[in-house]
């Protein structure tokens, strides 16, 4: 009973967002300006792993009650939001409709999706693709509410959450934020689990996604992307072609 | 064009690097404009060391570093000044202010910029996007550009005249994100800066009990090891042995990275060493790029074979 004081009733969303795996060869569409997505795996940015991971250790800690797993319709997204079920998450819901281009747009469709309705929205820190801003902060601006991002431990109170922000070398600082807020998360407080193929299967057949339709993307200032390429190589390393060559190369700059 | 408005970073009483580095890029794109530094604080005190800048104005403030103060102040100088282009550092306390000033003011942001160049009417950012396995560039006439670090000179900020120093007052927000306290690093076994050698792993090691393979390596070569972010984040190693943007900057005589992929994050922490050698399965991976020598293969192959001649 004595824990009762401690509980605290948030309803968080957690925003899950799918990303080319990097491990494929990247190549350069037709029009020279976009990925060719068509032969590309993807897969969950690494970064909403954690933000899921974080918001289910504060289920567990008796300081969320809800958590629901939003997504846009894509690539493989059915399989992020039940895997998001099968480690925790209480819903998942699919956000179908308008054709979103970057992450400005995905910001002004979640924020007239969600609007006030949680406590805490959760999102990545970045991804791999967000040429035209971060999403968690532009999204926070959008809903007038405050955003703390690169977030590493949320702590949640009565009508705020302390978090621990990362700045570089170890160094944090701690905040007080104040509720409805959006958080950026970079890292859990433990290493995201990972949910076993058959508990996911077993979601899969016992849960549904809901699926909602939103209403269009509204124009923002934009830039206009000209030419999308591989970097020009500058230089460039001597490649070796064995460990001997190594070896040597090691002796020579007396280290081995 | 040509007004362009820089917002300083600092730490401890100290502007950062890509403080520097922005201005002196500013200097170089604000020809026919101005070029001014937004200063926090106490930071007021050090404004002779932006003399790159043509203004400093300093808002007052905290010197502690709080998302919505400091974006709510940056939000009104702008407001006021009317800079064709905002630069922004691409790094923790940036990623909190770019993003809200470009839709508070509705202008567009360009995230992981390394380059920006004039273009006619327009600015041309080159962001680094896929973990800088892709540059992609864009042209706006006006921008919140983000910028990462060490794509500019530091020392072209640091040179020049003297700045009009001017005090602006601005509005510090509702007090909804309050600053508590700055939570010092725990205490390393080994502080990798000082490292004469350092062997580095990344994700490509696979798993916590692998880690032991970089380890003989170390050990023969009288190394100390260091690895990439996602290896800190799976446990496998200590936050101290990380290098990189939210890691530690590294200087060794020879860094040998094993599996890291060179994502600009990581790259931001080694790529002045002067001898770098990678080896890596995918040969278009961008640590080749800022390497001095590399290896395609797998890593478990070479330092196995490496052991054995080593011994
Ligand atoms: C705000 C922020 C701050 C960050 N700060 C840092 C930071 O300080 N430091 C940092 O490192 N990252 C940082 N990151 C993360 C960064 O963006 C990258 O995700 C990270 O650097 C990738 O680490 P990696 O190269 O080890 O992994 P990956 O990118 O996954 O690369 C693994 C590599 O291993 C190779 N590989 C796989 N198997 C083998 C094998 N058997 N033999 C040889 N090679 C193999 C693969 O080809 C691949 O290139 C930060 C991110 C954010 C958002
Ligand atoms: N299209 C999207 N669908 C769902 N979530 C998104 C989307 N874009 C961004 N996000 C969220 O915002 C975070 C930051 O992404 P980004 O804006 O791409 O840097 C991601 O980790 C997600 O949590």
């Amino acid at each position: 009973m004595q824990m009762e004081l401690d509980k605290v009733h948030m309803k968080v969303a957690v925003l899950l967002k799918q990303v080319p795996d990097l491990a494929e060869e990247l190549e350069v569409d037709e029009s020279g300006k976009a990925l060719d997505t068509e032969y590309i795996k993807f897969r969950l940015n690494e970064y909403d792993e954690h933000a899921l991971e974080e918001a289910v250790c504060l289920k567990e800690a008796g300081q969320a009650t809800e958590i629901v797993a939003f997504a846009l319709d894509g690539e493989e997204v059915d399989k992020a939001l039940f895997s998001a079920m099968a480690k925790g998450a209480d819903k998942a819901v699919k956000l179908t409709g308008p054709e979103v281009e970057g992450s400005r747009q995905a910001a002004a469709l979640f924020a007239e999706t969600l609007g006030m309705d949680y406590d805490l929205i959760m999102t990545g820190v970045q991804s791999v693709d967000d040429r035209d801003g971060m999403m968690g902060p532009m999204l926070s601006s959008m809903l007038k509410v405050p955003c703390v991002s690169v977030v590493t431990r949320v702590e949640g109170k009565e009508s705020s959450v302390t978090v621990h922000k990362e700045y570089f070398g170890g160094l944090m600082a701690a905040f007080d934020v104040q509720l409805p807020a959006v958080l950026g998360i970079q890292a859990a407080r433990q290493t995201p689990r990972y949910a076993p193929v058959s508990k996911v299967r077993q979601i899969q057949q016992s849960a549904i996604i809901e699926e909602k339709s939103a209403s269009g993307v509204s124009g923002s200032a934009t830039s206009k992307v000209t030419t999308m390429a591989p970097p020009t190589k500058t230089g460039g390393a001597k490649i070796l072609g064995s460990v001997d060559e190594l070896m040597e190369l090691l002796k020579k700059k007396g280290v081995a | 064009m040509g007004n362009v408005l820089v917002i300083t970073e600092h730490m401890k009483g100290e502007f950062q690097d890509i403080s520097f580095e922005m201005l002196g890029q500013a200097r170089k794109l604000s020809t026919g404009g101005s070029c001014s530094a937004l200063v926090y604080g106490s930071m007021k005190d050090r404004s002779s060391e932006l003399g790159a800048a043509d203004r400093v104005l300093c808002v007052g403030g905290s010197d502690d570093f709080n998302p919505e103060t400091y974006a709510s102040a940056a939000l009104q100088i702008i407001q006021s000044e009317f800079p064709d282009l905002v630069l922004v550092g691409s790094t923790s306390m940036g990623i909190d202010l770019a993003p809200v000033l470009g839709v508070s003011l509705d202008l567009p942001i360009i995230s992981y910029c390394s380059c920006i160049e004039i273009s006619g009417d327009n600015f041309e950012f080159t962001s680094q996007l896929y973990s800088g396995k892709m540059d992609v560039k864009s042209t706006a006439p006006k921008a919140v550009a983000m910028v990462l670090a060490g794509s500019f000179s530091a020392e072209d900020g640091k040179s020049g005249g003297s700045a009009s120093v001017e005090n602006v007052t601005a509005d510090f927000g509702v007090g909804r994100v309050q600053f508590k306290e700055l939570i010092e690093p725990e205490a390393a076994e080994v502080d990798i800066t000082q490292s004469d050698i350092l062997v580095a792993v990344g994700r490509g090691i696979g798993g916590k009990d692998d880690i032991e393979v970089a380890q003989e390596l170390a050990k023969n070569l009288n190394a100390d090891l260091a690895c990439s972010r996602p290896v800190v984040d799976a446990g496998w190693l200590p936050k101290s042995c990380q290098v990189g943007k939210s890691g530690l900057k590294v200087n060794p005589k020879v860094y040998i990275a094993l599996g890291i992929s060179g994502a600009p994050e990581h790259l931001e922490g080694m790529k002045d060493v002067s001898t770098i050698i990678a080896i890596n399965t995918d040969k278009n991976a961008p640590i080749f790029d800022v390497a001095h020598y590399g290896m395609t293969g797998d890593l478990f192959d070479i330092c196995e074979e490496l052991e054995d001649s080593l011994s």
